[in-house]
């Protein structure tokens, strides 16, 4: 009773909830500020212990002896050429059936705070063993797994000269993930703009920065955010139809949340020009058609992200943008 | 005349006690600004988006289940504490924006 009178008295002053309080339109983004991307996602200073865990890391990603009949390894997908991806829209299985999402770079995993498409670990150690244990890739049981690198004797000797527990999936696991952790992207003509260098970008590069980060103009900063470009969230881009039977409905499978119905992880940016195709379901070919796709405004429009709206650019500020996002590609990338 | 007076004080301070809290939660540089609250059932929370994108608040908590929708900044949701229990609330959209509200009776 006493709170139905307190809620009478208060609604008034609660009834303002939902009505827009500012303009936000004409504001410009905290992003146009090139000084809030200069914190980077650099290597980590690694001690001898931690080099020697990455070392190990090293050798398990390119071993193929982590799947069931040594025929894959991580890297099988996952190519240093291609930025840790694979060039395929999405991939083919150990069966040679299309698995249905691309798969992603490992660039800059230390911006991320989620994993895979829909986010469902937040931890880069309880990652990795997803694609090894999964039957349509690696296929391989971790206990099998300790068992086989059990029983070679320099992985035996590598694993106790750093782990006091020797061979487990936890540390098999543990080790690959500090070796992607070292997967950082290198200096760009954007980094040295960055840094002060006012000649490192050119005029184009330039103006795609701008528009990148307007709001009225490209608006990526809604989603790709400093340092990484990410905002480690998840949008419907309008790439999936959610009305259809069976549709991949991406975050919604791991959080029953109306908004994210079709939502998938925003990906970073940098060095994105070497892991084409784009999007989760590998859809566009280049960084031209992924501009082209978000100037269509998407290709279906039921539960698409509220930051997502068709671009208003020119076809000259579209090159911007693309060139703008090439100015992101690492001097030493691929090598 | 005095017990009239002392009755008065006595419902106001009853009054008092009984009225319902709001709290104002931002959410700022995707994080909410308060990270824990311990509020009584009846009590209402509003969350305001303060960053120049969309945020999104819910709930799936056993206690009291919610989604409040996505909205820009400068806009607010609301919602009034149900049950007693442990709520934990999210944006779904950022998902390393949690809060842990606590309602008690």
């Amino acid at each position: 009773m006493c709170i139905n009178n307190a809620s009478a008295i208060i609604f008034l002053a609660v009834y303002v909830s939902g009505i827009n309080l500012e303009v936000l339109a004409s504001e410009p983004s905290e992003f146009a500020d090139r000084s809030v991307w200069r914190s980077s996602v650099t290597a980590p200073e690694l001690n001898p212990r931690e080099a020697a865990i990455a070392e190990l890391g090293k050798q398990l990603f390119f071993d193929p002896r982590l799947s069931i009949d040594n025929t894959m390894s991580c890297a099988t997908c996952h190519q240093p050429d291609k930025g840790w991806s694979d060039g395929e829209a999405t991939p083919l299985d150990r069966y040679g059936k299309r698995i249905e999402r691309a798969t992603p770079g490992l660039l800059n995993l230390q911006a991320h705070t989620v994993f895979m498409w829909d986010g469902r670990v937040d931890s880069l150690v309880d990652q990795v063993a997803l694609p090894i244990t999964s039957p349509r890739e690696m296929n391989m049981d971790l206990d099998k797994l300790v068992v086989r690198l059990r029983s070679v004797p320099s992985y035996q000797s590598a694993f106790s000269g750093v782990y006091p527990d020797g061979v487990t999936a936890r540390n098999v696991q543990h080790a690959i993930a500090e070796f992607e952790k070292t997967l950082v992207s290198g200096d760009s003509d954007f980094s040295d703009w960055v840094a002060g260098n006012e000649q490192a970008m050119n005029d184009q590069q330039k103006l795609g920065f701008e528009l990148f980060t307007d709001p009225q103009k490209g608006n990526c900063v809604a989603c790709h955010h400093p340092p990484g470009f990410t905002d480690n969230g998840f949008h419907n881009l309008g790439l999936v139809n959610v009305q259809q039977d069976n549709a991949d409905l991406g975050r919604y499978n791991i959080r029953p949340v109306a908004v994210l119905k079709g939502a998938f992880r925003t990906p970073g940016l940098k060095d994105i020009e070497l892991t084409a195709p784009y999007f989760h379901d590998g859809s566009a070919d280049t960084l031209e058609s992924v501009m082209d796709y978000y100037i269509e405004g998407g290709r279906h429009q039921s539960g698409v992200s509220p930051d997502f709206k068709p671009l208003d650019i020119t076809q000259q500020e579209k090159q911007a943008l693309v060139a703008f996002l090439k100015a992101l590609t690492s001097r030493d990338a691929g090598r | 005349m005095k017990i009239r007076l002392m009755l008065v004080i006595v419902m106001g301070l009853m009054g008092a006690n009984c009225i319902a809290q709001e709290y104002e939660i931002g959410q700022k540089n995707k994080e909410f600004t308060v990270k824990e609250l311990t509020v009584r059932v009846g009590d209402k929370m509003t969350f305001t988006n303060q960053d120049p994108f969309f945020h999104n608040i819910y709930s799936l908590s056993e206690n009291q289940s919610f989604d409040l929708g996505s909205y820009p900044k400068g806009n607010q949701r609301s919602v009034v504490a149900e049950k007693p229990g442990t709520l934990k609330v999210e944006c779904a959209i950022h998902p390393n924006m949690q809060m842990i509200i606590h309602v008690e009776e």
